[in-house]
């Protein structure tokens, strides 16, 4: 399966992230192989195989319910560009 | 043309737990902005999530109350956009594997029947902060305390064909859900809400049409109202020669209509995949089986309940049945009253009057269950008939005391001494000498009405005092002498 550049554009848009246009090619060319790398996989008879989830053979440890973080606003608004009434301010949003 | 509408809901239901899904910041409401968003909330660096056992517990509750598959094995999921009151860039959420799969709930239908409304899956997943647009200084403000908050999902199939079908299994859920006390069901501060896809096509048609998804519906009948108005919505634009597209359309309550989001068609391309900072869930029956023995009655048995141990017709078990906070209300007066019909009545007409009449819920009602009983005692004993116990009510709702105390205070016992209420009976008799002879040369047939003029009479007489069973025999028996 092989990408085209207009899927690179497209992915990279998605994730926010900022691929000049004289990498394009390459990307899509590596994106490209790795898919291919899973192609190959795909191959492989996997019936009767769970689908792994993640790594390790593990279940999900439980948290009882309760509260255990105090407020430190002011600790984490230190490093926000910009804050007021102890809102966090971002550029604006229009829907 | 005759057009079918069809509708799926998504609900969002906020479980009621004291702190976040994965974090352990409070999820109380009203706080100071970002006081109650710590650093897992916050996507800082470094931190990882720990799921919350109490929302894995509601969820479980959940699957059981709509006799849903509970997936002993389920897996969390990254939704990934963009949105500045998402700070992780993505949502924690479900996608392969939800924790509660194909279940159902019944609903009630205008005309009396039931229909069988199919829920699709339930899934787990972190609720978003709040964006807040009033202007500052041209920026948007962000409040990240609701981030990391508990949402239950539930997606139902498109089994409903009516705007009214969907309000009945909206408030089915929303029944449930605060039966469960897995969520507060509090629609308007969001606690509670219902994404309606909507879509119509030819009636016999079976692909279904395209359909519209609804949002920022913040009350049952503003669901109603959001429906029909895009069923219309949807049939003229087909009607007049159009396409119906596939939209995200918000509804506007004051203006009653619903509008175009203008999202951009990529907003749909979440690219989900499991989370690797999260293992799968799995959790043995013995688990399973003590949340469930922790459960309480539902709504359905409830009613089935009352019905027979009450003796209630089911309309009246379904009215007292509707909230849980009405049914415990009428169980505990029912117990006092020792008269499960009786409670009834007075629940649905005179107390859910007056509350409806000073806007308050039954919780905040001046007259609890254990005055109301203590009333109703005092009809059944015959210590007041039905008549005076209004004046009764009305005087405990005024906060003049309990029942016994105001009968006293008063002076509302009933008069029971034959002796008593015959001497009235005769001077009412002996007042009205024309329809006294009226009412003997009546055919017999007439003289049931006729009776009513001398009871009234009677009862104005003993200032509704007398005990109307016996100023009835007492007439009948004194005008056929």
């Amino acid at each position: 399966m092989s990408l085209e550049r207009s899927d690179v554009e497209k992915i990279a848009h998605l994730a926010r992230l900022a691929v000049s246009e004289n990498e394009l090619d390459n990307v899509a060319s590596d994106l490209s192989n790795i898919l291919d790398l899973v192609e190959q996989m795909n191959a492989v008879n996997t019936d009767g195989v769970t689908p792994m989830a993640h790594p390790l053979h593990m279940s999900q440890r439980l948290r009882d319910d309760a509260v255990t973080e105090d407020n430190q606003r002011d600790h984490f608004q230190g490093v926000a560009p910009a804050t007021e009434n102890g809102l966090y301010l971002v550029p604006k949003v229009i829907e | 043309m005759q057009w079918e509408t069809v509708i799926g809901l998504e609900i969002h239901a906020q479980l009621a737990t004291q702190s976040k899904i994965f974090s352990g910041a409070s999820t109380a409401f009203g706080a100071e902005p970002n006081t109650q968003a710590c650093s897992v909330d916050l996507g800082l660096p470094g931190v990882l999530p720990v799921l919350n056992k109490g929302a894995v517990k509601m969820a479980v509750k959940f699957a059981h109350a709509i006799g849903a598959e509970l997936s002993q094995r389920s897996i969390f999921a990254r939704k990934n956009y963009f949105y500045p009151d998402l700070p992780k860039g993505y949502q924690i959420s479900q996608y392969e594997l939800p924790i509660v799969g194909e279940g159902q709930v019944d609903i009630s239908l205008e005309n009396g029947d039931s229909k069988t409304i199919g829920v699709t899956r339930a899934h787990l997943e972190e609720d978003a902060g709040k964006s807040l647009h009033e202007d500052f200084h041209g920026m948007t403000g962000i409040d990240l305390n609701r981030a990391g908050t508990p949402l239950l999902e539930i997606v139902s199939e498109p089994d409903m064909r009516s705007a009214k079908e969907a309000v009945a299994y909206a408030r089915k859920i929303h029944q449930i859900v605060q039966y469960l006390g897995i969520c507060d069901g509090n629609m308007q501060e969001g606690s509670f809400r219902c994404d309606a896809n909507v879509s119509v096509r030819l009636k016999g048609e079976e692909k279904f049409g395209t359909r519209a998804e609804l949002k920022n519906i913040n009350s049952f009948r503003f669901l109603e109202r959001a429906i029909n108005f895009e069923v219309e919505r949807q049939i003229d634009v087909i009607e007049s020669g159009g396409e119906v597209v596939q939209e995200t359309r918000l509804y506007d309550a004051d203006k009653d209509e619903t509008r175009s989001m203008r999202t951009k068609e990529e907003a749909n391309d979440y690219r989900y995949f499991p989370d690797p900072d999260l293992l799968p869930v799995e959790f043995d029956q013995p688990f399973i089986d003590a949340v469930i023995a922790d459960m309480p009655e539902l709504p359905g048995d409830r009613c089935d309940r009352f019905e027979q141990e009450y003796g209630l017709k089911r309309a009246d078990a379904e009215a007292v049945t509707a909230s849980r906070a009405v049914a415990d209300y009428f169980e505990e007066a029912a117990k006092i009253a020792g008269d499960g019909k009786l409670t009834a009545n007075w629940v649905t007409v005179e107390v859910a009057g007056a509350l409806n009449k000073d806007g308050l819920d039954i919780a905040e009602s001046p007259v609890n269950a254990e005055m109301l009983g203590g009333m109703l005692v005092r009809i059944v004993d015959n210590t007041i008939s039905g008549k005076i116990a209004k004046q009764v009510f009305e005087a405990m709702w005024q906060g003049e005391g309990d029942a016994d105390a105001i009968i006293e205070k008063r002076g509302l016992k009933q008069i029971t001494d034959t002796g008593a209420i015959e001497k009235v009976v005769d001077e009412v008799l002996a007042a009205n000498p024309d329809q006294v002879a009226n009412y003997r040369s009546a055919e017999e047939k007439k003289r049931g009405k006729m009776l009513g003029f001398f009871v009234g009479q009677v009862m104005k007489a003993s200032q509704g005092k007398a005990n109307p069973k016996q100023v009835n025999e007492l007439l009948v028996k004194k005008l056929a002498e």
